[in-house]
């Protein structure tokens, strides 16, 4: 496929890396930003979705799709991904309306909300896009595929920040039949594709015992258009990998060895999945964003709220949970690490660092 | 003799059930190894088995383990059965049948996971209902399990952790299972602490 881009990184849009020397991190202003999941001092599975409505100022919550500092070198590491492994992305063919329904959701959203550097001008179904970061001005014709350079799916994703999969409703559940995937915290979409709501989430342990799917389908099959949910799921990540694939875990796993009280702080990442889902209009698919973003541990403990409750979450954490999100070996390392920015002062409710 | 009993697994780990017979205007039934003895139990429960016999079409295959009752088979009288040498040769003459096969036919499928997995996948990509499918495990448990790495799939796999047979990496074999792929999971074990791979254990049979 031939999408051609050109990275526009400037004083906001950040020039780094994922891999081999790791140069991401957060200016501080993405640290104040930072989507802290918890909201209190312990953790465990929820239903937890509300409204995905217009949230505070500068949040990660004010924008339907949220654009920032990292975003060139996301999309640019998304491309690097996609070269080597194509079986990241891939659309059942009956998914192709879905792809569009997605396109335009994210098109209108990001031209009305990022104007300074999205535009979207419709002359019918002719329809001319303007990415400006990724150096887009493109003519197409909506519901055209070969107008297109890819697939409509593809086309858009490869210009947004997070994973995204599409799930197609029929017998009463939802079925993943899209994905674009290359920031996921160790899924494989090419093993998942064409599973069930319960069947791709199999591997999740406790979850299924507390009914949580159960509820969380029932509430999912209700999802009107225009009435979008959000929710929160986090895992750790040593060095900043956007990509923890299966597909590539011989070449990452064993950084999980590597760390210490020394490199802990800057090697150790909190990895928060900020996940949307959204009603498509024309399919009645439903689109799942999964938006990850990744905070140092020495970058969170700045905010003197996080660190103290970073610090009791890890410590308390079910060791089910720590196995399942692969950090149990480390565990006692990383409570260890940040017990020096406990000090036992309680945290006020909420999730805010100022609060 | 009896159908396997699995013990209780994840959400995705398929279950299988009994064969019934189920009134149908065609009767296909794909077998190998063991699933011979579901095949003849099936007619054994049918009201009229020689009608039901003279309406169905049996595809038959040796087990991994080398159980072979072909004879047994042949035995009964179907209006058409054939052996076929190999899964992937049985697989090949299932695509040619189901070519001809109308809604309304009733399909039945035992014997190995690896068998059943596979004849499901082609038989749903052609839009028949899974309502219309059945399944009864006998015989062996060996795991059909793609490699998530090299994407490569090992049939008959005994034990866990194994030896990928594509990419020499050592697998550890998950519960969580793929429809579309028809196969297991299967994870470099030592991804994390290379080089330390725990000695393989006799899981499958
Ligand atoms: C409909 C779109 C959704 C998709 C495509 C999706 C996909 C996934 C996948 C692929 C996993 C990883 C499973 C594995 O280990 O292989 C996962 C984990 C999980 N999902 Fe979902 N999910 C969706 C919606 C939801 C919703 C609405 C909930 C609400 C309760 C939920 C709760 C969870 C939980 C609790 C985990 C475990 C995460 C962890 O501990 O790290 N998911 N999901």
């Amino acid at each position: 496929m031939s999408l051609d881009v050109e990275y526009a990184f400037d004083e906001f849009f950040r020039d780094e890396t994922f891999v081999d020397d790791f140069t991401y991190r957060n200016s501080p202003a993405a640290i104040r930003r930072f989507p802290f999941p918890f909201d209190r001092d312990d953790y465990m599975y929820s239903v937890n979705m509300e409204p995905h409505v217009p949230g505070r100022k500068g949040s990660v919550f004010e924008k339907t799709f949220d654009v920032d500092e990292h975003y060139v070198s996301e999309m640019r590491d998304r491309a690097r991904i996609l070269a080597k492994d194509p079986l990241r992305c891939q659309s059942l063919p009956h998914m192709t309306l879905a792809g569009w329904d997605l396109l335009e959701l994210i098109m209108e959203s990001k031209a009305r909300e990022y104007p300074q550097w999205f535009s979207l001008t419709k002359n019918g179904d002719r329809w001319r896009w303007i990415n400006r970061p990724l150096g887009i001005d493109h003519s197409f014709t909506f519901l055209d595929e070969t107008t297109l350079p890819c697939g409509p799916m593809e086309y858009i994703t490869r210009q947004t920040q997070g994973d995204f999969t599409l799930q197609d409703e029929r017998e009463g559940t939802l079925w993943v039949d899209a994905g674009m995937v290359t920031t996921q915290a160790d899924w494989s979409l090419d093993f998942d594709i064409g599973m069930n709501f319960h069947e791709w989430h199999a591997p999740v342990p406790l979850a299924h015992e507390k009914g949580i799917f159960d509820r969380a389908l029932k509430f999912l099959l209700k999802l009107q258009h225009g009435a979008p949910v959000r929710r929160f799921n986090w895992t750790m990540t040593v060095n900043p990998l956007l990509d923890t694939a299966p597909e590539t875990y011989p070449e990452w796993g064993y950084m999980r060895t590597t760390l210490n009280q020394e490199n802990m702080g800057h090697m150790m990442h909190l990895r928060v999945e900020l996940q949307a889902l959204f009603r498509l209009p024309r399919s009645n698919a439903i689109a799942f964003s999964i938006r990850a973003y990744l905070g140092k541990f020495e970058e969170l403990v700045t905010v003197p709220k996080w660190g103290r409750r970073l610090h009791r979450v890890v410590r308390d954490i079910h060791p089910d949970l720590a196995a399942y999100k692969g950090f149990l070996r480390n565990r006692d390392a990383m409570a260890e690490w940040l017990s020096s920015y406990d000090d036992g002062a309680p945290t006020s409710p909420g999730w805010w660092p100022e609060d | 003799m009896t159908k396997t009993e699995f013990p209780p697994s994840i959400r995705s780990r398929p279950v299988y059930g009994e064969l019934e017979p189920r009134a149908g205007i065609f009767h296909l039934i794909v077998a190998d190894g063991e699933g011979a003895d579901a095949v003849i139990a099936l007619f054994a429960k049918a009201a009229d088995a020689a009608s039901m016999l003279a309406k169905s079409h049996i595809l038959y295959t040796a087990g991994p383990n080398g159980t072979d009752e072909w004879d047994r088979i042949a035995a009964l009288g179907a209006a058409q059965a054939q052996k076929a040498a190999s899964v992937p040769t049985l697989l090949f003459r299932l695509a040619r049948v189901l070519q001809d096969v109308q809604m309304g036919t009733q399909i039945y499928l035992t014997g190995t996971e690896g068998l059943m997995g596979q004849a499901e996948r082609d038989i749903m990509a052609l839009g028949f209902p899974h309502s219309d499918i059945q399944k009864e495990h006998r015989g062996s448990t060996v795991r059909r399990v793609q490699c998530v790495h090299c994407k490569g799939v090992t049939e008959n796999v005994r034990t866990d952790p194994f030896q990928c047979s594509h990419c020499g990496l050592h697998l550890f074999v998950r519960d969580h299972y793929s429809r579309r792929l028809a196969a297991f999971q299967g994870v470099n074990i030592d991804a994390e602490d290379r080089g330390q791979v725990p000695p393989p254990v006799e899981r499958f049979r």
